[in-house]
């Protein structure tokens, strides 16, 4: 017989040569490096994170404090960005409102994880009536306009213990997130539905893993790419949804800064002070393109079929 | 005879429901993808089980190991009926009950290195950790004929016949007596095809597994097999000895699937008389009454529409189920 303690000399050699040793989220990491867009979007991210977490010490301005000395001020080297109809500095106000924007962003993708992805993989691998259930209530979500749902469930949180927290934050949180998990528990079943046809899902039971490892093990981790590139992109959506809500008067509540309730307030003067609208119009296009961009970079580099 | 038997399936069948309807699922109709297969598997005995694509090989395969629960009949391994064991109950059997897959790009997680796939069985079933299991992986690497510093790299990082032989390993890791190899050739190159051969020969003469070997490719199944079973739409049509059936086949659809083989001699193959069967397959949905061959089958005549024929022993251990023998006869 021919060799089995040794393997074919040529075909060690010819993988050996291929590739250099890599795990599959190293190699992600290497492409998602390579892509300039991606890494421009997470710079661009990191420096509202930044501005967000250091704006004590970047501006002396309070973001809360009027003037009425100096109302509607053009950008100048004392306020930077000029100052609003409250003679408040917008430099310091888009500072603080980027940590509004932000920790929308964040936690409400969080609580869409934690919501969205339990059910999702409850849903996909456990599948028959279970999965059919929760899907056709999931459905159910889907079919309202989300942002309507989140304006009724805004108000209703409103009157509950969450209605003070963080001057109302914690309300647009909850809102958002609680409408928003459909998505993800979506994309998290489909990943899973589709994993568990899997040869080496097969493999696991044949070897006896139970339903819980297999799930650990094997379908969650295998479904973690679309789940981040599917959070990256969730993070501008609720955002942008936060902007819209302030923008309507229903979202975080004066004087704390929100980049949408500073375009309402400026709307009334576009005309007559166009940089209260554009500063913070413009903080959110930039936040929203570079979470996108980093979300597309994300799923290029995840993707196993792009690899070279 | 009967104390070497590793595993023995009686009338195994396996229907999929087709369902419709939102809430209440209504059955509508039923896929027989296997209907009433028996055979026995020897100790270090390979059974290769041959038919054309959707005949039932791999569901057979499947609900031997239990991966689909059947509809009805038996799977005796160990004295025991698996088909009446819950989960718990299965698993300190299945260790000894392993598969090999066809795709090794399917079969094995992208997320795990080689060493935690080959070490999972282990990690499932076993207490085997630390340096005793990293004896062991290194060991099954060698085994399969893979160098010890592989461990630690991922699937994308091997050629496809090295994958097939990490899936090897893992089948092995658990020393099973018995693998199912569910067509492990089909996707590898022919060069690869071989190494893989004899690497499943090899082991079967060293540790004296037992396979049930599933393809569609006729030659492979005449090196590999001691006997061959012949399936067409989720029926027995033929089991005996591989000699036997590849001299002297009895079923007419044995006898037209080895009529079709390529002959590597141009002198022979011009004088190889091919048999057409005329129509396709038929929809297992709706199979044909009496012999399911009977509309495709060249020497049919009026009995085979009505009647069922029975796989049984058509003198020397040559099991067959058509209407032309004798023994047939139900």
């Amino acid at each position: 017989m021919t060799d089995t303690q040794q393997p074919n000399p040529s075909e060690m050699a010819e993988v050996t040569q291929a590739r250099p040793h890599r795990t599959l989220l190293n190699d992600a990491w290497i492409r998602l490096r390579r892509n300039r867009l991606a890494v421009a979007g997470a710079i661009i991210i990191l420096i509202f994170a930044l501005g967000a977490i250091f704006a004590p010490l970047i501006t002396k301005y309070n973001f809360a404090k009027q003037d009425l000395d100096s109302i509607f001020l053009q950008p100048s080297g004392v306020h930077w960005l000029g100052t609003d109809e409250l003679g408040r500095d917008v430099f310091a106000r888009m500072l603080y409102g980027a940590r509004t924007s932000l920790a929308v962003g964040i936690f409400t993708q969080l609580i869409v994880l934690l919501i969205g992805l339990p059910i999702g993989a409850f849903a996909g691998s456990k599948g028959g009536r279970v999965d059919n259930l929760l899907m056709r209530f999931v459905d159910i979500m889907y079919g309202f306009p989300d942002i309507l749902l989140i304006i009724l469930l805004s108000a209703v949180l409103r009157g509950t213990v969450f209605g003070n927290m963080g001057g109302g934050i914690f309300v647009i949180f909850l809102a958002i997130g609680l409408v928003a998990w459909v998505n993800v528990s979506r994309l998290v079943r489909g990943q899973i539905l589709s994993l568990k046809q899997r040869d080496f899902v097969t493999a696991a039971r044949a070897m006896g893993g139970k339903g819980t490892y297999i799930t650990m093990r094997h379908l969650l981790p295998n479904s973690l790419g679309p789940i981040i590139v599917s959070i990256t992109f969730g993070v501008p959506r609720a955002i942008f949804t936060e902007a819209a809500l302030s923008y309507i008067g229903i979202g975080v509540k004066p004087p704390t800064p929100s980049w949408g309730a500073m375009i309402h307030d400026g709307y009334n003067v576009m005309f007559t002070a166009p940089h209260l609208v554009i500063v913070p119009a413009v903080a959110i296009a930039l936040i929203m393109l570079a979470f996108t961009f980093l979300g597309d970079g994300l799923r290029d580099a995840l993707d196993p079929r792009s690899r070279r | 005879m009967a104390e070497n038997v590793v595993i023995e399936i009686n009338n195994l069948a396996k229907y999929f429901p087709i369902t419709s309807g939102l809430f209440f699922k209504k059955k509508v109709a039923e896929v027989k993808a296997v209907d009433g297969v028996s055979f026995a598997i020897h100790r270090g005995e390979t059974l290769g089980l041959v038919g054309e694509s959707g005949c039932g090989k791999t569901t057979v395969g499947k609900c031997v190991l239990q991966l689909y629960r059947a509809t009805s009949g038996e799977v005796i391994f160990e004295g025991k009926n698996l088909c009446d064991l819950n989960e718990n109950q299965l698993r300190p059997l299945r260790r000894k009950l392993q598969v090999v897959f066809q795709d090794p790009y399917d079969s094995l997680n992208p997320r795990f290195t080689a060493a935690d796939i080959i070490g999972e069985p282990l990690q499932i079933n076993s207490d085997i950790r630390g340096s005793d299991f990293d004896r062991r992986i290194a060991e099954l690497l060698d085994i399969v004929g893979l160098a010890p510093y592989m461990a630690d790299r991922y699937p994308h990082e091997f050629s496809g016949g090295q994958r097939q032989r990490l899936g090897v390993a893992r089948a092995l890791a658990l020393q099973p007596e018995f693998i199912v190899c569910d067509e492990p050739l089909s996707a590898l190159d022919v060069s690869i095809q071989a190494q893989i051969i004899n690497l499943l020969d090899d082991l079967q003469d060293k540790f004296g597994i037992a396979y049930l070997f599933i393809s569609h490719d006729l030659s492979v199944v005449r090196h590999m097999s001691d006997r061959v079973g012949v399936m067409y739409l989720g029926k027995m049509m033929e089991l005996s000895e591989r000699d036997e059936i590849y001299k002297s086949p009895l079923h007419p659809y044995t006898q037209a699937l080895l009529s079709a083989v390529p002959i590597p001699d141009p002198a022979v193959e011009e004088k190889r008389k091919v048999i057409v069967l005329k129509g396709e397959v038929p929809s297992p949905i709706n199979p044909p009454s009496g012999c399911v061959f009977h509309p495709r089958c060249p020497k049919a005549f009026d009995d085979c529409s009505k009647l069922i024929p029975q796989l049984k022993d058509a003198g020397s251990g040559h099991e067959v189920a058509c209407l032309l023998y004798k023994t047939s006869w139900p």
